[in-house]
């Protein structure tokens, strides 16, 4: 590899950046002033090269501290780590957080996706427009799903500098949104994570096992955790062995919650029984499907319990090392996960001698940079790799060839915190919560036309309906979106459904990552249609024809009749329907093939065009 | 000339290819499978010489058991598969990504697509004429080579070939995502202020004619290119010891663009800079 770097050089600032992640550049070789000793060595090789996995936090040091990433900047960093700047491009370009082009050093994000569309997101952007125009320092930009649907309408603001500074506006009005803007420092602070958590204050909540901790443990103190009850299901996964870990969470029936479904407890086995070294554990807090905001409010409420479970699975596995991967939209997830990540590595829960026990376990963060395709377990990987966020093609699956090219498992933060309870309460127990097929609680994001959005846990096996109650849905329901924009609409006659993976299969839809999303009449339906279409448009990575053109003539087929109705419609349906398929069969990944799920079970479920 | 290479004997796999009984050597594709009982299934982005990447999704057949077609390119033959490849579902898929792709981008110089969008009954036309294309105007920024990005399928060829598959210059790479995904040098510039060693390999990968000859791509816009006229010879490369094969390709008895046979055990159709475009001195007749 002859690797060349150009001609452009870095400004004081963003070499600081970088240097400030990386330390100071040893030798000419990787960036440093050319010395007479650097005449006579090389340093370079496959040392230098595997360090490519720190290029996606390269370029968010320097993001962070200018707001864009100039040519100089990015080929200093590529000089650091050894890689091909034209592939560093690549990448920086890939993510939809950086910007390779100079733009204001802030940027505010404000969230259009279907919660907050229905929240009047449209009318709050052209409000933020107005006030924050040329020149006023603020960049804005139309975002995908914040994650912060149960306060919709939403906004983020993030103001590079050292430190970066952000601030969230939900629910945002155009003063707050722009005060936020212009002074995140001032802007109020967020309300507490335990007021997603409606069931919080209400009788019953006794009943909770995955929320229990959510708004009455402390989430900056290891010690209140431990104090209601943290840490012990470790001290059990240690007294029965991983072998033991993993008859427990196979006996109690867990599958993932991210929306597949497949058992946690054959894909660690998997993984454990790999005989390539090392393993390795990927915890996926990625969470971007438009409606998901569980992972978010698990990882700001009680941080210590995922720090826990990513232990035990990684024991289970047999890794030392877990990353934890989390998407860039998240400031105050972030800050609450590397506080209890730092806590646990000092407190000897994390490091060379987990609890004495002799287990050699940590973890290390990963932010993400706005690609809702990262959400995909291989596209994980290559971004954590350094490589742009595109899915492999499987097989080899990930707990065969995963991570770095090792046996990996991979699991949601979800189906990971339901290992504490699995441990502690023994997996009978465990299994008898929920129906025989669909075990333990589940948690479900419910927004849109309700009056208490937020999440809630219930047993597998509770109705959409029951569901709804809880949270109080309005009058004049004219469809819910079950499993968020790769889900699919049900109508209001249908909620009856039971919410377990076999109920919501027999009924021709999905539970996918437990979004429930209702909507009353007042939402223009196509309008809503042609959002899910924009979203997966944005959204595609790119890689495979299906998915790539497929979504562009998805969208505009649906622009064509988004006013019509009946015979006017009839043929770009049918177009829809064609390509649809085709997308659905031959995409490499869950994007394309579920990218049109919504829009077919709109137009079967719901007669919308009709 | 087919050089067979000798390996370790491999185990054979049993399996059925549209119901007839198929034996191949363990670790091929279902695609090499399918080529060695004379069935073929159209491809795009597969090459010879790189690591299918299976991208284009054309060469889509249906395998039982699996939930979604399965690209017959990359997917290793197993015992006992049971493959179609000449389903309603895949002729199905074949025809809406022929559409999709021809719909989106020039296809006019990729050789066979035009006889497979007769075959699939693919018809391109019918996205409308807003349909979004690339349209995007040739990059002629240096005297060797046109990158004319509007014929670009984004099989990525080109960057195996220019990174670690083969030429390790990584000059090259897919920036931006979804529709908006292009081919790009770093920072986007002109290819003369990249890390680009002009070898031309991306040209020998290239399946579309996104990437040519200046020389070609001079002659077809002035309307002189004529392939049929054309002879191919195949020699030896005079500029250094490595012994490199080059077919050089002429037109009334001018060289207009230089190849190298894939099937050469050494260099697998790569070449460098002079090899590739070094061919000015032979006809200089002065």
């Amino acid at each position: 590899m002859d690797l060349r770097f150009g001609d452009s050089k870095p400004t004081d600032e963003e070499r600081e950046a970088v240097d400030a992640l990386l330390g100071p550049p040893e030798s000419s070789w990787e960036g440093a002033d050319r010395s007479d000793a650097d005449l006579r060595w090389a340093r370079g090789g496959r040392a230098a090269r595997e360090r490519r996995d720190l290029l996606l936090p390269g370029l968010h040091a320097v993001n962070d501290r200018i707001g864009w990433i100039s040519e100089g900047a990015l080929d200093y960093l590529c000089r650091r780590l050894t890689v091909p700047p034209a592939e560093a491009y690549g990448v920086a370009t890939f993510y939809a957080m950086f910007s390779v082009k100079p733009r204001p050093a802030t940027v505010l994000h404000v969230c259009t996706d279907l919660a907050c569309a229905a929240a009047g997101a449209s009318e709050l952007c052209a409000g933020v427009e107005a006030r924050l125009g040329l020149g006023s320092g603020v960049s804005v930009e139309r975002s995908p799903c914040l994650g912060l649907c149960e306060r919709a309408p939403a906004a983020l603001a993030v103001k590079a500098g050292d430190p970066v500074r952000t601030a969230v506006s939900a629910p945002a009005t155009v003063e707050r949104a722009v005060l936020a803007a212009s002074s995140p420092d001032s802007a109020p602070e967020e309300p507490s994570a335990a007021l997603a958590v409606p069931q919080a204050g209400q009788a019953g909540r006794e009943e909770l096992v995955l929320l229990s901790r959510v708004g009455v443990v402390d989430p900056a103190s290891l010690d209140d955790y431990r104090a209601q009850g943290g840490y012990t299901a470790l001290r059990q996964a240690f007294a029965i062995g991983p072998a033991g870990v993993i008859r427990e969470v196979t006996d109690a029936g867990l599958v993932g919650r991210g929306g597949a479904a497949f058992p946690t407890g054959r894909k660690w086995q998997a993984t454990a029984s790999g005989p390539d070294r090392p393993h390795y554990l990927v915890c996926n807090a990625d969470e971007s499907e438009p409606g998901t905001f569980k992972d978010r409010v698990v990882m700001e409420g009680d941080p210590y319990s995922l720090v826990e479970a990513m232990t035990i699975a990684g024991y289970a596995v047999g890794a030392h090392k877990g990353y934890l991967y989390l998407r860039g939209e998240y400031p105050r997830a972030l800050e609450r996960m590397e506080h209890a990540i730092g806590q646990a590595r000092a407190r000897g829960l994390l490091g060379d001698d987990v609890l004495g026990q002799g287990y050699a376990f940590d973890i290390e963060m990963r932010r993400g940079a706005g690609a809702y395709i990262c959400g995909e377990e291989t596209a994980l990987f290559n971004s954590i790799e350094g490589y742009r966020g595109e899915p492999r093609s499987k097989p080899p699956f990930p707990v065969e060839k995963g991570l770095f090219g090792k046996p990996t498992a991979e699991n949601n933060v979800e189906t990971l915190v339901n290992v504490l309870p699995i441990l502690t309460m023994g997996a009978q127990a465990y299994a008898a919560i929920g129906t025989g097929k669909s075990t333990g609680p589940k948690l479900f994001c419910v927004s849109g036309s309700v009056d208490r959005p937020g999440i809630y846990e219930l047993p597998f096996g509770a109705t959409l309906g029951e569901l709804l109650d809880l949270a109080g849905v309005r009058k004049r329901l004219r469809a819910v979106l079950l499993g968020g924009a790769a889900g699919g609409f049900v109508r209001p006659d249908e909620l009856d459904i039971p919410l377990t993976f076999e109920g919501t299969r027999e009924a021709g839809t999905t539970l996918g990552s437990g979004v429930v999303l209702a909507f009353d009449d007042t939402v223009p339906l196509p309008r809503l249609l042609l959002r899910i279409a924009e979203f997966f448009r944005d959204e595609s990575c790119g890689q495979c024809v299906p998915c790539r053109v497929g979504t562009v003539r998805q969208e505009e087929a649906l622009h064509r009749i988004v006013d019509r109705t009946g015979a006017e419609a009839a043929s770009d349906i049918a177009l829809l329907r064609e390509v649809g398929r085709a997308m659905k069969d031959a995409s490499i990944c869950g994007l394309g093939q579920t990218a049109w799920n919504a829009v077919e079970s709109a137009i079967d479920r719901l007669g919308a065009y009709e | 000339m087919t050089l067979i290479p000798l390996g370790i004997p491999r185990r054979l796999l049993e399996f059925t290819i549209d119901g007839e009984p198929v034996r191949a050597p363990e670790g091929s594709t279902i695609l090499d499978a399918c080529r060695s009982v004379g069935k073929d299934v159209p491809t795009l982005c597969q090459g010879d010489t790189l690591t299918p990447k299976n991208a284009c999704r054309v060469c889509v057949v249906e395998v039982e058991g699996s939930r979604t077609l399965v690209p017959a390119c990359s997917r290793k033959a197993e015992a006992g598969m049971q493959v179609q490849t000449d389903s309603e579902r895949a002729r199905h898929s074949r025809k809406i990504v022929l559409e999709l792709l021809a719909s989106s981008v020039d296809l006019s110089t990729t050789p066979e697509v035009a006889g497979w969008l007769k075959e699939y009954e693919a018809k391109p036309d019918r996205f409308g004429p807003d349909a979004a294309r690339l349209n995007e105007e040739p990059k002629v920024d240096n005297d060797l080579y046109v990158r004319d990005y509007d014929k670009c399928i984004l099989c990525y060829k080109c960057v195996d070939a220019c990174g670690d598959q083969w030429q390790n210059t990584f000059a090259i790479s897919v920036t931006g995502r979804g529709f908006d995904a292009r081919i790009a040098v770093e920072h986007d510039a002109p290819l003369t202020d990249s890390a680009c060693v002009y070898c031309g390999n991306c040209i020998e990968v290239c399946p579309t004619g996104a990437l040519s000859f200046k020389s070609e791509f001079d002659m077809r816009a002035a309307g002189t290119w004529d392939e049929p006229a054309q002879t191919e010879t195949t020699t030896v490369c005079a500029y250094c010891g490595v012994g490199c094969n080059l077919t050089l390709h002429v037109q009334d008895n001018e060289i207009v663009k230089v190849t190298s046979p894939h099937d050469n055990p050494v260099t697998h159709g790569n070449l460098c800079i002079k090899g590739r475009f070094g061919y000015q001195h032979v006809q200089n007749r002065d």
